[in-house]
Protein backbone atom coordinates (compact mmCIF):
# COMPACT_ATOMS: atom_id res chain seq x y z
CA UNK A 1 0.00 0.00 0.00
CA UNK A 2 0.92 3.40 -1.16
CA UNK A 3 1.85 5.70 1.39
CA UNK A 4 1.48 9.39 0.88
CA UNK A 5 4.33 11.50 2.87
CA UNK A 6 5.11 15.26 2.35
CA UNK A 7 8.52 16.54 2.82
CA UNK A 8 9.96 20.16 3.13
CA UNK A 9 12.55 21.60 1.15
CA UNK A 10 14.04 24.46 -0.02
CA UNK A 11 14.96 25.48 -3.88
CA UNK A 12 18.72 24.47 -3.90
CA UNK A 13 20.68 22.46 -6.02
CA UNK A 14 21.25 20.02 -2.69
CA UNK A 15 17.61 19.31 -2.19
CA UNK A 16 18.49 17.00 -4.87
CA UNK A 17 17.98 13.43 -3.19
CA UNK A 18 14.56 14.99 -2.35
CA UNK A 19 13.74 15.83 -5.72
CA UNK A 20 14.94 12.96 -7.76
CA UNK A 21 13.41 10.12 -5.16
CA UNK A 22 9.94 11.25 -6.12
CA UNK A 23 10.76 12.26 -9.62
CA UNK A 24 13.04 9.30 -10.70
CA UNK A 25 10.50 6.60 -8.65
CA UNK A 26 12.93 5.15 -5.64
CA UNK A 27 9.72 6.65 -3.82
CA UNK A 28 7.42 4.81 -5.45
CA UNK A 29 9.49 1.41 -4.64
CA UNK A 30 9.53 1.89 -1.22
CA UNK A 31 5.55 2.91 -1.51
CA UNK A 32 6.25 6.37 -0.71
CA UNK A 33 3.97 9.08 -2.59
CA UNK A 34 6.30 12.15 -1.74
CA UNK A 35 4.22 15.29 -1.74
CA UNK A 36 7.08 17.62 -2.00
CA UNK A 37 7.09 21.59 -0.37
CA UNK A 38 8.81 24.11 -1.43
CA UNK A 39 9.57 26.16 1.75
CA UNK A 40 10.74 30.29 1.22
CA UNK A 41 12.87 30.49 4.54
CA UNK A 42 15.05 28.26 6.57
CA UNK A 43 12.82 29.42 9.59
CA UNK A 44 9.59 28.53 7.82
CA UNK A 45 10.45 24.82 6.98
CA UNK A 46 11.98 24.51 10.58
CA UNK A 47 8.34 25.33 11.71
CA UNK A 48 6.48 23.53 8.88
CA UNK A 49 8.40 20.67 10.71
CA UNK A 50 8.12 21.56 13.93
CA UNK A 51 4.32 21.66 13.87
CA UNK A 52 4.02 18.51 11.61
CA UNK A 53 3.06 20.10 9.12
CA UNK A 54 5.57 18.04 6.78
CA UNK A 55 7.11 14.46 8.25
CA UNK A 56 10.48 15.08 7.39
CA UNK A 57 12.42 17.82 5.80
CA UNK A 58 15.62 19.21 4.34
CA UNK A 59 17.74 20.64 6.66
CA UNK A 60 21.21 22.75 7.45
CA UNK A 61 23.00 20.72 9.08
CA UNK A 62 23.76 22.67 12.37
CA UNK A 63 20.09 23.40 12.84
CA UNK A 64 19.12 19.78 14.56
CA UNK A 65 22.28 20.54 16.48
CA UNK A 66 21.48 24.30 17.81
CA UNK A 67 17.65 22.97 18.55
CA UNK A 68 18.82 20.63 20.94
CA UNK A 69 21.19 22.90 22.37
CA UNK A 70 18.63 24.91 23.19
CA UNK A 71 19.36 27.47 20.37
CA UNK A 72 17.27 28.88 17.82
CA UNK A 73 13.51 27.48 19.20
CA UNK A 74 11.84 24.96 21.24
CA UNK A 75 11.71 22.01 18.79
CA UNK A 76 13.66 19.18 19.11
CA UNK A 77 15.02 16.92 15.80
CA UNK A 78 16.56 14.58 14.99
CA UNK A 79 18.94 13.85 11.80
CA UNK A 80 18.03 10.55 9.89
CA UNK A 81 20.75 11.16 7.22
CA UNK A 82 23.30 13.77 5.76
CA UNK A 83 21.79 14.54 2.24
CA UNK A 84 25.26 15.96 1.06
CA UNK A 85 28.29 16.70 1.61
CA UNK A 86 29.49 20.57 0.85
CA UNK A 87 28.05 22.60 -2.51
CA UNK A 88 28.33 25.85 -1.27
CA UNK A 89 30.69 28.73 -2.55
CA UNK A 90 32.28 31.79 -1.25
CA UNK A 91 31.87 34.59 -3.81
CA UNK A 92 33.03 38.36 -4.20
CA UNK A 93 31.15 41.55 -5.05
CA UNK A 94 32.79 42.47 -8.84
CA UNK A 95 34.35 45.79 -6.54
CA UNK A 96 35.82 43.72 -4.30
CA UNK A 97 37.02 41.15 -6.72
CA UNK A 98 38.84 44.34 -9.27
CA UNK A 99 41.07 44.77 -5.89
CA UNK A 100 42.13 41.14 -5.79
CA UNK A 101 44.23 41.72 -9.08
CA UNK A 102 47.09 39.11 -7.58
CA UNK A 103 44.90 36.15 -6.81
CA UNK A 104 44.35 33.53 -9.25
CA UNK A 105 40.76 32.15 -8.44
CA UNK A 106 41.39 28.97 -8.78
CA UNK A 107 39.13 28.15 -6.37
CA UNK A 108 41.71 25.79 -4.47
CA UNK A 109 43.64 27.35 -1.76
CA UNK A 110 41.70 28.77 1.25
CA UNK A 111 44.30 30.73 2.67
CA UNK A 112 45.50 32.24 -0.58
CA UNK A 113 41.78 33.28 -1.00
CA UNK A 114 41.27 34.04 2.46
CA UNK A 115 44.52 36.41 2.43
CA UNK A 116 43.64 38.14 -0.84
CA UNK A 117 40.08 38.82 0.24
CA UNK A 118 41.40 40.44 3.86
CA UNK A 119 43.62 42.68 1.78
CA UNK A 120 41.14 43.53 -0.84
CA UNK A 121 38.16 44.20 1.93
CA UNK A 122 40.44 46.37 4.03
CA UNK A 123 38.70 48.06 7.22
CA UNK A 124 35.24 46.62 7.05
CA UNK A 125 34.12 42.96 5.54
CA UNK A 126 30.47 42.69 5.52
CA UNK A 127 29.98 39.08 4.64
CA UNK A 128 25.77 37.76 3.82
CA UNK A 129 25.02 34.00 4.72
CA UNK A 130 21.59 32.20 4.48
CA UNK A 131 20.59 31.33 8.04
CA UNK A 132 22.57 32.13 11.44
CA UNK A 133 22.41 28.29 12.30
CA UNK A 134 24.31 26.79 9.02
CA UNK A 135 27.46 25.43 7.64
CA UNK A 136 28.02 28.67 5.41
CA UNK A 137 27.92 30.49 8.91
CA UNK A 138 30.48 28.14 10.47
CA UNK A 139 32.78 27.34 7.72
CA UNK A 140 33.07 31.30 6.76
CA UNK A 141 34.39 32.17 10.36
CA UNK A 142 36.35 28.75 10.73
CA UNK A 143 38.24 29.87 7.48
CA UNK A 144 38.62 33.39 8.59
CA UNK A 145 39.78 33.22 12.14
CA UNK A 146 42.32 30.33 11.26
CA UNK A 147 43.85 33.25 8.84
CA UNK A 148 45.60 34.97 11.04
CA UNK A 149 44.56 35.79 15.06
CA UNK A 150 41.05 35.52 15.47
CA UNK A 151 38.18 37.08 13.75
CA UNK A 152 39.50 40.05 11.47
CA UNK A 153 38.36 43.54 13.07
CA UNK A 154 35.41 44.62 11.08
CA UNK A 155 34.03 41.54 9.71
CA UNK A 156 30.04 41.23 10.28
CA UNK A 157 28.22 38.24 9.03
CA UNK A 158 24.65 38.77 8.20
CA UNK A 159 21.87 36.93 7.10
CA UNK A 160 20.54 37.46 3.73
CA UNK A 161 17.74 35.19 2.06
CA UNK A 162 19.78 32.80 -1.01
CA UNK A 163 16.91 34.28 -3.49
CA UNK A 164 18.30 38.17 -2.33
CA UNK A 165 21.92 37.41 -2.24
CA UNK A 166 22.57 38.64 -6.17
CA UNK A 167 20.92 41.73 -5.12
CA UNK A 168 22.76 42.42 -1.77
CA UNK A 169 25.85 41.97 -3.16
CA UNK A 170 24.79 44.46 -6.13
CA UNK A 171 23.18 46.73 -3.75
CA UNK A 172 26.39 47.07 -2.04
CA UNK A 173 24.94 45.62 0.88
CA UNK A 174 27.45 42.85 1.37
CA UNK A 175 30.75 42.48 0.06
CA UNK A 176 30.98 38.61 -0.33
CA UNK A 177 28.56 35.82 0.30
CA UNK A 178 28.70 32.46 1.25
CA UNK A 179 25.93 30.48 -0.54
CA UNK A 180 24.56 27.12 -2.09
CA UNK A 181 23.94 26.45 -6.10
CA UNK A 182 22.53 27.48 -7.75
CA UNK A 183 22.47 31.10 -6.22
CA UNK A 184 26.13 31.23 -6.23
CA UNK A 185 26.37 30.56 -9.86
CA UNK A 186 23.08 33.33 -10.44
CA UNK A 187 25.05 35.67 -8.73
CA UNK A 188 28.10 35.37 -11.45
CA UNK A 189 25.19 34.94 -14.10
CA UNK A 190 23.97 38.41 -13.42
CA UNK A 191 27.24 39.92 -13.55
CA UNK A 192 27.06 40.62 -9.70
CA UNK A 193 29.17 38.54 -8.69
CA UNK A 194 33.02 36.16 -8.76
CA UNK A 195 33.25 32.93 -7.33
CA UNK A 196 36.22 32.40 -4.56
CA UNK A 197 36.13 29.97 -2.95
CA UNK A 198 34.34 26.29 -2.73
CA UNK A 199 33.36 25.47 1.21
CA UNK A 200 34.70 21.74 0.20
CA UNK A 201 39.09 23.88 0.32
CA UNK A 202 37.90 24.92 3.82
CA UNK A 203 36.48 21.45 4.83
CA UNK A 204 36.55 18.75 2.39
CA UNK A 205 33.93 16.71 3.84
CA UNK A 206 31.85 19.17 5.61
CA UNK A 207 28.18 17.83 6.10
CA UNK A 208 25.67 20.28 4.93
CA UNK A 209 22.22 19.20 4.53
CA UNK A 210 20.44 16.50 5.90
CA UNK A 211 17.23 14.52 6.59
CA UNK A 212 15.72 15.90 9.61
CA UNK A 213 12.59 14.55 11.48
CA UNK A 214 10.97 15.46 14.95
CA UNK A 215 11.89 13.35 17.84
CA UNK A 216 10.51 10.60 18.67
CA UNK A 217 9.11 10.53 14.38
CA UNK A 218 11.48 7.73 13.52
CA UNK A 219 11.14 5.20 16.32
CA UNK A 220 7.04 5.62 16.12
CA UNK A 221 6.60 4.52 12.91
CA UNK A 222 10.13 2.49 12.03
CA UNK A 223 8.78 0.79 9.00
CA UNK A 224 7.69 4.10 7.65
CA UNK A 225 11.04 5.76 8.53
CA UNK A 226 13.01 2.72 7.10
CA UNK A 227 11.04 3.53 3.32
CA UNK A 228 12.08 7.42 3.76
CA UNK A 229 15.32 6.28 4.48
CA UNK A 230 15.77 3.87 2.06
CA UNK A 231 13.96 6.03 -0.38
CA UNK A 232 16.56 8.89 0.02
CA UNK A 233 19.73 6.82 0.44
CA UNK A 234 18.57 5.31 -3.31
CA UNK A 235 18.24 8.72 -4.55
CA UNK A 236 21.62 9.92 -3.33
CA UNK A 237 23.29 6.84 -4.82
CA UNK A 238 21.89 7.47 -8.09
CA UNK A 239 23.25 10.99 -7.91
CA UNK A 240 26.41 10.35 -7.05
CA UNK A 241 26.76 8.50 -10.82
CA UNK A 242 28.20 11.01 -13.41
CA UNK A 243 26.28 9.59 -15.75
CA UNK A 244 22.85 10.74 -14.43
CA UNK A 245 23.75 14.30 -13.54
CA UNK A 246 22.31 15.52 -16.58
CA UNK A 247 19.17 14.27 -16.51
CA UNK A 248 19.06 15.63 -12.94
CA UNK A 249 19.65 18.62 -13.73
CA UNK A 250 16.48 18.89 -16.25
CA UNK A 251 14.62 17.31 -13.39
CA UNK A 252 16.06 19.83 -10.78
CA UNK A 253 15.71 22.49 -12.86
CA UNK A 254 11.56 23.06 -13.49
CA UNK A 255 11.79 22.71 -9.09
CA UNK A 256 14.12 24.95 -8.69
CA UNK A 257 13.68 27.59 -11.45
CA UNK A 258 16.57 28.30 -12.89
CA UNK A 259 18.12 27.08 -16.03
CA UNK A 260 19.45 23.01 -16.31
CA UNK A 261 22.62 24.55 -17.45
CA UNK A 262 22.89 26.83 -14.23
CA UNK A 263 21.85 23.61 -11.95
CA UNK A 264 24.44 21.45 -13.76
CA UNK A 265 27.35 23.70 -12.71
CA UNK A 266 26.86 23.19 -8.99
CA UNK A 267 25.79 19.24 -9.33
CA UNK A 268 29.11 18.67 -11.70
CA UNK A 269 31.37 21.14 -9.79
CA UNK A 270 32.37 22.55 -12.97
CA UNK A 271 31.58 26.39 -12.03
CA UNK A 272 31.93 29.66 -13.92
CA UNK A 273 33.97 32.44 -11.76
CA UNK A 274 32.82 35.02 -13.85
CA UNK A 275 30.05 35.68 -15.88
CA UNK A 276 32.85 36.49 -18.72
CA UNK A 277 35.72 34.47 -16.71
CA UNK A 278 37.04 30.85 -16.97
CA UNK A 279 35.62 27.40 -15.63
CA UNK A 280 37.05 25.59 -12.77
CA UNK A 281 36.39 22.02 -12.11
CA UNK A 282 36.38 21.49 -8.01
CA UNK A 283 36.65 17.75 -7.88
CA UNK A 284 34.32 16.89 -4.60
CA UNK A 285 32.16 20.52 -4.85
CA UNK A 286 29.19 18.84 -3.84
CA UNK A 287 29.00 14.77 -2.91
CA UNK A 288 25.98 13.02 -2.35
CA UNK A 289 27.03 9.25 -2.28
CA UNK A 290 30.68 8.02 -2.28
CA UNK A 291 32.64 7.58 0.88
CA UNK A 292 29.75 6.58 2.97
CA UNK A 293 28.10 11.11 2.39
CA UNK A 294 25.08 9.82 3.74
CA UNK A 295 26.13 8.59 6.89
CA UNK A 296 25.31 10.65 9.82
CA UNK A 297 28.57 11.03 11.75
CA UNK A 298 28.33 11.19 15.84
CA UNK A 299 31.71 13.56 15.19
CA UNK A 300 30.14 16.01 12.93
CA UNK A 301 27.45 16.72 14.89
CA UNK A 302 30.00 17.35 17.66
CA UNK A 303 31.96 19.12 15.58
CA UNK A 304 29.18 21.57 14.81
CA UNK A 305 28.52 21.19 18.81
CA UNK A 306 31.90 22.43 19.72
CA UNK A 307 31.46 25.72 16.86
CA UNK A 308 28.15 26.65 18.54
CA UNK A 309 29.45 25.93 22.27
CA UNK A 310 32.28 28.22 21.77
CA UNK A 311 30.17 30.54 20.32
CA UNK A 312 27.74 31.04 23.03
CA UNK A 313 29.12 30.32 25.52
CA UNK A 314 27.98 26.93 26.16
CA UNK A 315 29.66 24.08 28.10
CA UNK A 316 31.74 22.75 25.06
CA UNK A 317 31.99 19.08 26.36
CA UNK A 318 28.18 18.91 27.47
CA UNK A 319 27.27 20.55 23.79
CA UNK A 320 29.44 18.21 22.16
CA UNK A 321 27.55 15.08 23.90
CA UNK A 322 23.92 16.66 23.19
CA UNK A 323 24.66 17.44 19.94
CA UNK A 324 26.33 13.70 19.19
CA UNK A 325 22.81 12.29 20.06
CA UNK A 326 20.71 14.14 17.57
CA UNK A 327 22.38 12.22 14.76
CA UNK A 328 21.27 9.09 14.48
CA UNK A 329 23.47 6.51 12.80
CA UNK A 330 21.98 4.24 14.94
CA UNK A 331 18.58 4.40 13.22
CA UNK A 332 20.43 4.64 9.41
CA UNK A 333 22.47 1.31 10.49
CA UNK A 334 18.88 -0.18 11.46
CA UNK A 335 17.46 1.01 8.56
CA UNK A 336 20.05 0.27 5.47
CA UNK A 337 22.05 -3.08 6.75
CA UNK A 338 20.12 -5.05 4.63
CA UNK A 339 19.60 -2.77 2.06
CA UNK A 340 23.19 -3.05 0.80
CA UNK A 341 24.99 0.17 1.92
CA UNK A 342 28.62 -0.59 2.43
CA UNK A 343 28.33 1.28 6.36
CA UNK A 344 31.39 1.74 8.36
CA UNK A 345 32.36 -0.16 11.32
CA UNK A 346 32.55 2.97 13.73
CA UNK A 347 30.01 5.82 14.31
CA UNK A 348 32.20 8.68 14.90
CA UNK A 349 35.57 9.56 13.57
CA UNK A 350 38.70 11.92 13.96
CA UNK A 351 37.39 15.11 11.54
CA UNK A 352 40.06 16.02 9.51
CA UNK A 353 42.32 13.25 9.84
CA UNK A 354 42.52 11.74 6.37
CA UNK A 355 44.61 13.56 3.74
CA UNK A 356 44.14 10.52 1.32
CA UNK A 357 41.40 7.98 0.08
CA UNK A 358 41.44 5.45 2.87
CA UNK A 359 40.10 2.30 3.71
CA UNK A 360 38.33 1.57 6.80
CA UNK A 361 36.82 -1.52 8.12
CA UNK A 362 32.85 -1.83 7.04
CA UNK A 363 30.23 -3.89 6.88
CA UNK A 364 30.73 -5.05 3.15
CA UNK A 365 34.48 -4.42 3.46
CA UNK A 366 34.63 -1.73 0.84
CA UNK A 367 34.61 1.22 2.22
CA UNK A 368 37.26 3.63 1.18
CA UNK A 369 36.66 7.33 2.87
CA UNK A 370 37.22 10.20 0.99
CA UNK A 371 39.70 12.81 2.30
CA UNK A 372 38.02 15.08 4.59
CA UNK A 373 40.78 17.63 5.90
CA UNK A 374 40.29 21.20 7.02
CA UNK A 375 42.86 23.55 5.38
CA UNK A 376 44.73 24.40 8.22
CA UNK A 377 45.28 20.44 9.10
CA UNK A 378 43.68 20.89 12.24
CA UNK A 379 41.62 17.73 13.21
CA UNK A 380 38.72 17.43 15.79
CA UNK A 381 38.34 14.38 18.25
CA UNK A 382 35.48 14.47 19.69
CA UNK A 383 36.81 11.59 22.18
CA UNK A 384 33.35 9.23 21.06
CA UNK A 385 33.99 6.08 21.73
CA UNK A 386 32.79 4.07 18.70
CA UNK B 1 -3.04 50.22 33.08
CA UNK B 2 -1.40 47.72 30.27
CA UNK B 3 1.03 49.67 28.50
CA UNK B 4 0.31 49.71 24.70
CA UNK B 5 2.00 47.43 22.45
CA UNK B 6 4.76 48.11 19.86
CA UNK B 7 4.21 45.89 16.62
CA UNK B 8 6.44 46.33 13.43
CA UNK B 9 4.86 44.88 10.44
CA UNK B 10 6.79 43.89 7.54
CA UNK B 11 5.35 44.23 4.02
CA UNK B 12 6.37 45.33 0.79
CA UNK B 13 2.84 45.94 -0.58
CA UNK B 14 1.34 49.16 0.84
CA UNK B 15 -2.73 47.68 0.74
CA UNK B 16 -1.75 44.50 2.43
CA UNK B 17 0.39 46.36 5.11
CA UNK B 18 -2.63 48.76 5.31
CA UNK B 19 -5.57 46.06 5.63
CA UNK B 20 -3.13 44.07 8.63
CA UNK B 21 -2.86 47.50 10.45
CA UNK B 22 -6.89 47.77 10.36
CA UNK B 23 -7.01 44.49 11.79
CA UNK B 24 -4.29 45.33 14.86
CA UNK B 25 -6.26 48.53 15.43
CA UNK B 26 -9.46 46.65 15.89
CA UNK B 27 -7.38 44.12 18.47
CA UNK B 28 -6.15 46.93 20.74
CA UNK B 29 -4.67 50.55 20.80
CA UNK B 30 -1.02 49.60 19.48
CA UNK B 31 1.19 51.38 17.79
CA UNK B 32 1.92 49.95 14.74
CA UNK B 33 4.78 50.56 12.39
CA UNK B 34 5.48 49.17 8.81
CA UNK B 35 9.05 48.39 6.94
CA UNK B 36 8.42 47.91 3.19
CA UNK B 37 11.86 47.74 2.60
CA UNK B 38 13.59 44.45 3.46
CA UNK B 39 17.30 45.75 2.71
CA UNK B 40 18.95 45.86 6.18
CA UNK B 41 15.55 44.09 8.04
CA UNK B 42 16.98 43.34 10.56
CA UNK B 43 18.78 46.53 11.79
CA UNK B 44 16.06 48.68 11.31
CA UNK B 45 13.98 46.22 13.24
CA UNK B 46 16.68 46.20 16.12
CA UNK B 47 16.83 49.86 16.25
CA UNK B 48 13.01 50.33 16.69
CA UNK B 49 12.96 47.57 19.47
CA UNK B 50 9.08 46.61 19.65
CA UNK B 51 7.26 43.97 21.44
CA UNK B 52 5.89 42.00 18.80
CA UNK B 53 7.19 41.67 14.62
CA UNK B 54 4.77 40.51 11.99
CA UNK B 55 5.51 38.88 8.98
CA UNK B 56 4.49 37.09 6.00
CA UNK B 57 5.63 33.06 6.58
CA UNK B 58 6.19 33.23 2.63
CA UNK B 59 8.67 36.09 2.29
CA UNK B 60 12.41 34.63 2.45
CA UNK B 61 13.41 37.79 4.29
CA UNK B 62 11.88 36.00 7.62
CA UNK B 63 15.41 34.46 7.66
CA UNK B 64 16.92 37.45 8.53
CA UNK B 65 14.88 38.79 11.67
CA UNK B 66 15.82 35.02 12.95
CA UNK B 67 19.39 36.80 13.54
CA UNK B 68 17.57 39.11 15.79
CA UNK B 69 16.80 36.06 17.99
CA UNK B 70 20.61 35.84 18.79
CA UNK B 71 20.94 39.68 19.11
CA UNK B 72 22.09 39.53 22.92
CA UNK B 73 22.41 36.44 25.05
CA UNK B 74 21.30 33.98 23.39
CA UNK B 75 20.31 31.83 26.70
CA UNK B 76 18.11 35.30 27.67
CA UNK B 77 16.91 35.18 24.08
CA UNK B 78 15.25 38.21 24.08
CA UNK B 79 13.36 38.08 20.54
CA UNK B 80 11.24 34.55 20.82
CA UNK B 81 10.11 32.80 17.90
CA UNK B 82 6.04 32.31 17.47
CA UNK B 83 6.84 28.44 17.43
CA UNK B 84 8.32 28.83 21.24
CA UNK B 85 4.78 29.57 22.47
CA UNK B 86 3.14 26.88 24.19
CA UNK B 87 -0.31 27.60 22.80
CA UNK B 88 0.38 25.08 20.52
CA UNK B 89 -3.15 25.30 18.30
CA UNK B 90 -2.33 29.32 18.17
CA UNK B 91 0.98 28.56 16.45
CA UNK B 92 -0.65 26.20 13.98
CA UNK B 93 -3.56 28.53 13.26
CA UNK B 94 -0.67 31.04 12.59
CA UNK B 95 1.55 29.08 10.82
CA UNK B 96 -1.22 27.97 8.56
CA UNK B 97 -2.63 31.37 7.97
CA UNK B 98 1.23 32.39 6.91
CA UNK B 99 1.82 34.72 9.83
CA UNK B 100 4.96 34.85 11.53
CA UNK B 101 5.66 36.45 14.86
CA UNK B 102 8.66 37.41 16.89
CA UNK B 103 7.53 37.95 20.29
CA UNK B 104 9.98 39.96 22.72
CA UNK B 105 10.00 38.48 25.63
CA UNK B 106 8.13 39.44 28.78
CA UNK B 107 5.49 39.60 27.10
CA UNK B 108 2.63 37.81 28.71
CA UNK B 109 0.63 35.29 26.30
CA UNK B 110 -2.63 36.67 27.04
CA UNK B 111 -1.48 40.15 25.79
CA UNK B 112 -0.26 39.01 22.58
CA UNK B 113 -3.21 36.29 22.01
CA UNK B 114 -5.44 38.79 20.39
CA UNK B 115 -2.95 40.88 18.53
CA UNK B 116 -2.26 37.35 16.45
CA UNK B 117 -5.54 36.71 16.52
CA UNK B 118 -6.31 39.62 14.46
CA UNK B 119 -3.37 39.30 12.33
CA UNK B 120 -4.70 35.25 11.57
CA UNK B 121 -7.84 36.36 10.81
CA UNK B 122 -6.57 39.52 8.39
CA UNK B 123 -4.13 36.60 6.44
CA UNK B 124 -6.66 34.64 5.86
CA UNK B 125 -8.82 37.31 4.56
CA UNK B 126 -5.87 38.03 2.42
CA UNK B 127 -5.52 34.72 1.39
CA UNK B 128 -9.34 34.30 0.34
CA UNK B 129 -8.98 37.54 -2.25
CA UNK B 130 -5.47 36.37 -3.67
CA UNK B 131 -7.01 33.16 -4.66
CA UNK B 132 -10.05 35.31 -6.00
CA UNK B 133 -8.18 37.62 -7.64
CA UNK B 134 -5.62 34.68 -9.13
CA UNK B 135 -9.05 32.76 -10.69
CA UNK B 136 -10.45 35.91 -11.71
CA UNK B 137 -7.39 36.55 -13.83
CA UNK B 138 -7.50 33.19 -14.99
CA UNK B 139 -10.82 33.04 -15.88
CA UNK B 140 -10.09 36.41 -17.94
CA UNK B 141 -7.07 34.86 -19.87
CA UNK B 142 -9.11 31.76 -20.59
CA UNK B 143 -11.88 34.01 -22.50
CA UNK B 144 -9.10 35.56 -24.35
CA UNK B 145 -7.82 32.26 -26.05
CA UNK B 146 -11.26 30.67 -26.21
CA UNK B 147 -12.14 33.93 -28.37
CA UNK B 148 -8.73 33.78 -30.42
CA UNK B 149 -9.25 29.91 -31.40
CA UNK B 150 -13.04 30.59 -32.23
CA UNK B 151 -11.68 33.48 -34.63
CA UNK B 152 -8.91 30.51 -35.72
CA UNK B 153 -11.69 28.00 -36.29
CA UNK B 154 -14.30 30.21 -38.34
CA UNK B 155 -11.59 31.73 -40.61
CA UNK B 156 -10.52 28.05 -41.16
CA UNK B 157 -13.73 26.79 -41.47
CA UNK B 158 -15.57 29.47 -43.10
CA UNK B 159 -18.21 28.93 -40.58
CA UNK B 160 -19.99 31.60 -38.03
CA UNK B 161 -19.39 32.21 -34.69
CA UNK B 162 -21.47 30.07 -32.93
CA UNK B 163 -20.94 26.96 -35.04
CA UNK B 164 -17.48 27.67 -34.22
CA UNK B 165 -18.24 27.51 -30.80
CA UNK B 166 -19.85 24.39 -30.71
CA UNK B 167 -17.33 22.67 -32.80
CA UNK B 168 -14.87 23.66 -29.83
CA UNK B 169 -17.12 22.48 -27.69
CA UNK B 170 -18.06 19.36 -28.73
CA UNK B 171 -13.97 18.38 -29.57
CA UNK B 172 -13.31 19.23 -25.22
CA UNK B 173 -16.17 16.90 -25.07
CA UNK B 174 -15.36 14.28 -27.07
CA UNK B 175 -11.71 14.27 -25.77
CA UNK B 176 -12.44 14.84 -21.47
CA UNK B 177 -10.97 18.42 -21.89
CA UNK B 178 -11.66 21.86 -20.97
CA UNK B 179 -12.81 23.95 -23.14
CA UNK B 180 -9.86 26.36 -22.53
CA UNK B 181 -7.01 23.56 -22.99
CA UNK B 182 -8.28 22.62 -26.92
CA UNK B 183 -8.57 26.81 -26.89
CA UNK B 184 -4.97 26.64 -26.12
CA UNK B 185 -3.44 23.84 -28.39
CA UNK B 186 -5.42 25.75 -31.04
CA UNK B 187 -3.66 28.51 -30.58
CA UNK B 188 -0.33 26.89 -30.49
CA UNK B 189 -0.66 24.73 -33.94
CA UNK B 190 -2.15 27.64 -35.45
CA UNK B 191 0.91 30.05 -34.43
CA UNK B 192 3.36 26.90 -35.05
CA UNK B 193 1.64 27.23 -38.84
CA UNK B 194 1.95 30.47 -39.26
Amino acid sequence: MTVALRLGFVPLVDAAPLIVAEAMGFAEEEGLALDLVAAPSWSTLRDLLAVGQVAAAQMLAPVPVALALGLGGTARFEVLSVLNLNGNAVGVSTAVAARMQGHDFMLSDARAAGLALLEAAGQGLRIGVPFAFSMHNELVRYWLEGLGHGLPKGLEIVTVPPPLMADALAAGEIDAFCVGEPRGSVAVERGAGVLLLPTSAIWAAAPEKVLAVREGWAEADPALAGRLIRAIWRAGRWLGREANLTVAAEVLATRLGVSAELVERGLTGRLLIASDGAERLVPGFLRFDDGAAGFPWRSQAAWIGARLARRHGLDATQAQTAAAAVFRSDLYRLHLGLAGADLPAASAKVEGSLVQPTPVASSRGKLILPPDQFYDAQVFDPGLAG
Amino acid sequence: MTRRLSIIVVEKDRDRALMIVDGLREAGDHQVLVIADELGLARRISESNPDLVLIDAGNPSRDAIEELTLASAPMQRPVAMFVDESDGALTQAAIEAGVSAYVVAGLSANRIKPVIDAAIARFHLMQKMRVELAETRRALEERKVIDRAKGIVMRAKGIGEDEAYALMRKAAMDQGKKLAEVAQALVTAAELLK
